[in-house]
């Protein structure tokens, strides 16, 4: 669950990035985040995996608050989130099955865990024939479905996707959200940020919308409210 | 206990595989401790051997101390317990006046010219060994105090010569050493830390998907570790080597003159001093180079 209440974000070089953002995203509900380029939306995500603090406000995440959390609590804060990076994150040097497999390793999963939950993770993005290839062997689309996979593994209490379709034809981006919706549909809650205006409008689902700092329009209508320059 | 087992297995091949993939960074690690582990254990053995020579010097380094003429050669005997309850003396062996003519005469070709000399015209006298040579001129005042002593005498000038010496060789030993341990922790972990730059990217993901940071610590602490070890192992081996080449051929030029130590009556503490710097200097360089990328 994500809450956000009057949240004030101010960078060193005096930049207000948010300017009271409120809002709270429910245990299993799905929610596109929108908005143009330097409207508030990286700054949202970055404050939702703690990688900043809020100037003002309160944040909590899936129950950590993250106003006051200890950098030694960060680690089980982030194994609650499945993060889908803009720039996807995967490392070159391993396969697939280890991207995968090592956000496993990370909170200490055995072999036989790692074994046994991989090849179904892969087999649900429907990577299950590319597990030994690298990153740089495979298509944009594939890349993106290694680090949703790699989001997912770890059976997280909610997802958090940054841009995940940006480099993909039209085909390659719906099966990305369809994919997401369908992770939605097990019971993850999934917050998407994206600029991607039909797809949003066709998947019918909750929109945030937000410009200059502040939240202007948050509605369930799944349509995209708000005209992207 | 399974999941301690499975994660040091993790640790370990992460850090083998790790070693591999940057091999040229590995390699220039290996060579920075075994350059810094061969000049420090060249000068070590040097030190050592001129301990050795200095610290044969000072067994020959003795007080003479005459005895009083009017004593026997009974009662001057008897002096030698009060000799030996003297702070710093280790041993003293007593020559009658006729032990030290002989000698005396001994040393000249012709011996004629001494026929006429008495043996009463000398001394009894005891040549007095000391355990500090740095305490030698108050061990000589103590000595010639004692009744029936008619005089005591040292080489207090050579003495304080092989006492500057030592402190010499000791001091630079000592100052070289840490300073080389200095620079070579500090390249060393420049070393890891362009390893870890490169590795930046990979760090911060593992952060970002919940690692602690123990978690990615270790693998560098064991990159650290193989590569100090194997450092040290191959410093341990060349050291060997060549003291024995050189010490074949001090030998064989300056037989006699010369006489280095055996590498086998300091192998095993030097081993150990060279485990245990590659070890610290490679885990050591390892952690000081990471600290930075953890701040995620």
């Amino acid at each position: 669950m994500i809450k956000m209440t009057d949240v004030f974000k101010v960078y060193d070089k005096g930049i207000k990035a948010l300017k009271g953002v409120t809002f709270t995203l429910n245990d299993g509900e799905f929610a596109f985040l929108v908005g143009p380029s330097g409207s508030g939306k990286s700054t949202i995500i970055k404050l939702l995996n703690g990688e900043i603090a809020p100037t003002d406000g309160a944040v909590m995440v899936n129950g950590y608050n993250m106003n006051k959390i200890k950098m030694r609590k960060m680690p089980y804060l982030r194994r609650t989130l499945g993060v889908v990076f803009q720039d996807l994150r995967l490392i070159n040097e391993k396969t697939v099955y280890e991207n995968v497999a090592f956000a496993m390793r990370v909170i200490g999963a055995t072999n036989k865990e790692i074994r046994a939950r991989v090849p179904y993770i892969l087999k649900l993005v429907g990577l299950e024939h590319k597990t030994g290839m690298t990153p740089p062997e495979l298509s944009g689309g594939e890349k993106q479905r290694v680090a949703i996979a790699r989001a997912l593994v770890n059976d997280p209490q909610l997802i958090i996707a940054d841009e995940p379709t940006s480099d993909l034809d039209p085909a390659r981006k719906l099966e990305i959200f369809m994919l997401l919706q369908e992770i939605n549909k097990l019971g993850t809650t999934v917050f998407v940020v994206t600029h991607e205006k039909t797809i949003v409008d066709r998947l019918s689902e909750r929109v945030i919308a937000i410009d200059g700092g502040r939240i202007i329009s948050d509605g369930m209508d799944g349509y995209y409210n708000y005209e992207v320059e | 206990m399974k999941l301690s087992r499975n994660r040091t297995g993790y640790y370990i091949k992460e850090g083998v595989v790790s070693i591999f993939t940057h091999g040229l960074m590995s390699f220039a690690s290996v060579c920075i401790i075994v350059a810094f582990l061969i000049i420090m254990g060249s000068f070590a053995l040097i030190a050592l051997n001129i301990n050795a020579v200095v610290g044969e010097l000072e067994n020959e380094n003795i007080i003479l101390v005459y005895i009083d003429e009017h004593l026997t050669e009974n009662e001057a005997r008897a002096i030698g317990t009060r000799l030996l309850a003297t702070p710093n003396v280790t041993s003293a062996r007593f020559i009658t006046r006729e032990e030290a003519l002989t000698a005396f005469i001994g040393r000249y070709e012709n011996t004629e010219r001494f026929k006429d000399v008495d043996a009463t015209w000398l001394r009894h006298r005891y040549n007095v060994f000391v355990e500090d040579i740095e305490l030698i001129s108050q061990t000589r005042d103590d000595l010639a105090d004692i009744y029936g002593v008619a005089k005591a005498t040292a080489n207090l000038r050579i003495a304080q010569g092989l006492v500057t010496l030592r402190n010499i060789v000791s001091g630079a030993s000592v100052i070289i050493v840490a300073v080389l341990l200095v620079i070579s922790l500090f390249i060393m972990s420049n070393t890891i830390k362009l390893a870890a730059f490169e590795r930046r990217e990979e760090i911060a993901i593992m952060k970002m998907v919940g690692a602690t940071n123990s978690f990615i610590r270790w693998p560098f602490i064991y990159e650290g570790f193989i590569l100090g070890v194997f450092g040290s192992s191959a410093a341990f081996a060349a050291l060997w080597a060549l003291y024995g080449l050189v010490a074949d051929r001090a030998i064989d030029v300056e037989s006699g003159l010369i006489s280095l130590i055996s590498f086998s009556t300091v192998s095993v503490p030097l081993f150990v001093v060279f485990t245990v710097i590659g070890f610290g200097v490679g885990v050591g360089g390892c952690g000081m180079a990471l600290n930075r990328y953890l701040k995620v």
